[in-house]
């Protein structure tokens, strides 16, 4: 008997996905940086603190292939070591975000009425503070530290993820399939839920996508003016703060730093925009 | 004792120029493995009857009885268990299955909300029942509904209407989105599945050699009010009411010749919004006098033949 070749939403996007060549280099890069990331105990060739004095300042060489910093750390090492950092604090931002995002955005596309005025008038208030300004006033309130800086990044995303699915739960709500759930006696919540949302969730998905990579500049942006992870954690924003009163002697040690992170934002936003494309119901076969 | 019984149901909807009478002052009774047509044109409350009767809307007036049980405001446990006895199947089987959710999910549903059924096979099997029942291929269950033709979505629509061993379905149009061969396989489904379970119908729709093909009564709506009920033999030989007189001869003859003599309907349809409290069909209707200003009362005319006219006795 032939076997029918079934694919899951899922399959079938990372299938499109991989088909698109912009998307597919994204992805390659940021395999490689997460992947660096990851095993840096096994790549760096120094520790992350491993200071040695008497080579500071020292320009990439055979030994150092980054060169090193001010204290004579290894730039390649610690890049790899901060990546962990920034990586995860764009993922988890961008992800609390949206997800705070999304719950919020089909209670009031669902709801309607009061409950949805209620809910876009304070998002619209929420959003109309810069998001970079609300972030800085929540760290130095909050103070600094790893899960601090993630509840400061991912308040930006919230409005937007709010936004796009109550967009998207206007344009779906009038579809017969949610009036069906309700004759046969679905619960509201597993309308919401197991009905509503798989239907409306792709461009928040692609928004959340795009979205770390904003928020791994955020981060460092945070860093950078002291109210992310403190030294000596390496993470990307952190070590371009270092490294800012060296910019005119030794500009690799800005360089490096800056181009992991606008490698990894690039790769993301990438993949982000396949994401876009192959997640469109309209392209699907 | 009827199935359901609706008695001056009435459903109007807040528009910001202010109520669309969308049903107004309906009655009727649906007996026990009965077909009852609804027909009139877009826009007369034909739907809009059949939602609020089965409780997907709220009635702003009027009663719902179903098995002589008034479940007009339900709620709660007892409104789980009327969904059970009244299900619905939906005009367009594009628009009403989750594109997400497989075929298989979709009919287990509600089987799995009603917690009849324990175990998962005894689910998977009553679900494989269903489908053979509506004669969707087993094959078919882990599809998405993309991937099925219109008339296959429709099959896998009224298993799901099926599954709770409904008394009454409200059948919202099921054909106008079929192709015609389709249309004809869909309809003897439906009529088969009455003959083996004795199931009633509401069958809302505007087609009408559909409507006399399946139901027993016909109800002719216009702008949410009933003019004419008979039983669907009396109705279209012995037409009485001004308003379906023109919408049957609305039906185009395959007789070269002897051609239809088509009743042209002058004039707009009047706003629903509002309504005057005369009869709603006087600013087309060729017979209108000044009488016809007064409310109009459906009246039994001839033996089980209701018309809502002034004037019926003497323009026949």
């Amino acid at each position: 008997m032939r076997k029918e070749k079934r694919s899951s939403l899922f399959a079938e996007t990372m299938s499109r996905i991989w088909s698109n060549p912009g998307a597919k280099v994204g992805i390659i890069i940021l395999v490689i940086i997460v992947s660096a990331c990851i095993f840096a105990p096994f790549i760096a060739s120094y520790g992350l603190n491993e200071m040695d004095l008497k080579n500071m300042f020292k320009g990439p060489s055979a030994k150092h292939i980054m060169g090193t910093d001010g204290m004579g750390r290894d730039l390649f090492s610690r890049l790899l070591y901060g990546g962990r950092y920034s990586l995860a604090l764009g993922i988890c931002a961008a992800v609390v975000g949206s997800v705070i995002g999304i719950i919020i955005g089909s209670v009031a596309g669902y709801l309607g009425g009061q409950a949805e005025t209620i809910i876009m008038r304070f998002m619209d208030i929420w959003s109309s503070l810069p998001s970079m300004l609300l972030c800085i006033l929540i760290s130095a309130v909050l103070g600094a530290g790893f899960f601090n800086t993630v509840l400061a990044l991912s308040i930006g995303n919230v409005p937007i993820g709010v936004r796009l699915i109550r967009g998207q739960i206007l344009s779906e709500r009038s579809k017969e399939y949610l009036e069906a759930a309700e004759s046969i006696n679905c619960s509201k919540i597993s309308i919401m839920f197991r009905h509503l949302l798989p239907n409306v969730i792709s461009p928040v998905i692609v928004d959340a996508t795009m979205g770390i990579g904003m928020t791994i500049t955020m981060a460092a942006a945070l860093s950078y003016i002291g109210l992310g992870v403190q030294p000596p954690t390496p993470e990307w924003g952190a070590m371009l703060a270092d490294a800012r009163t060296h910019i005119l002697n030794y500009p690799y040690l800005i360089m490096f730093p800056g181009l992991f992170i606008a490698l990894t934002v690039l790769a993301i936003n990438l993949i982000g925009d396949g994401l876009r494309d192959a997640m469109d119901p309209k392209l699907r076969k | 004792m009827s199935l359901i019984e609706v008695q001056n149901l009435k459903k109007y909807f807040k528009v910001p120029t202010g109520l669309n009478h969308a049903v107004d002052d309906v009655s009727f009774k649906i007996e026990k493995g009965e077909t009852l047509g609804v027909v009139g044109e877009s826009g007369c409350g034909k739907s809009t009857l059949g939602r609020t009767m089965i409780r997907l809307q709220d009635a702003t007036g009027g009663k719902i009885l179903l098995n002589g049980n008034d479940i007009t405001n339900a709620k709660g446990n007892e409104l789980r268990r009327v969904r059970e006895k009244m299900q619905i199947v939906f005009q367009d089987p594009y628009s009403s299955l989750n594109p997400r959710i497989r075929i298989e999910s979709t009919i287990m549903e509600p089987l799995r909300h009603s917690k009849l059924y324990k175990t998962k096979a005894e689910l998977k099997d009553q679900t494989h029942r269903l489908m053979e029942l509506v004669g969707v291929d087993e094959r078919l269950r882990q599809s998405y509904p993309h991937e099925l033709d219109g008339g296959r979505r429709q099959r896998v629509g009224i298993a799901r209407a099926l599954a709770l061993n409904p008394d009454f379905i409200v059948c919202d149009e099921p054909v106008s989105a079929l192709d015609v061969s389709i249309q004809a396989q869909v309809l003897n489904l439906l009529m088969d599945l009455q003959e083996k379970t004795g199931i009633a119908y509401m069958f809302v729709t505007h087609d009408l050699s559909v409507v006399r093909h399946i139901s027993n009564t016909i109800c002719v709506m216009y702008l949410g009010q009933l003019v004419e009920k008979a039983s669907t033999e009396d109705l279209f030989l012995n037409t009485l009411h001004p308003y379906t007189q023109a919408l049957l001869s609305a039906i185009p003859s395959t007789d070269i010749y002897h051609p239809m003599q088509r009743v042209q309907l002058k004039g707009e349809i009047t706003s629903p919004i509002n309504p005057e409290q005369g009869c709603r069909f006087l600013a087309r209707c060729p017979y209108a006098i000044k009488d016809c200003k007064q409310p109009q009362k459906l009246e039994e005319i001839e033996k089980n033949h209701y018309v809502a006219c002034c004037r019926v006795r003497e323009i026949n």
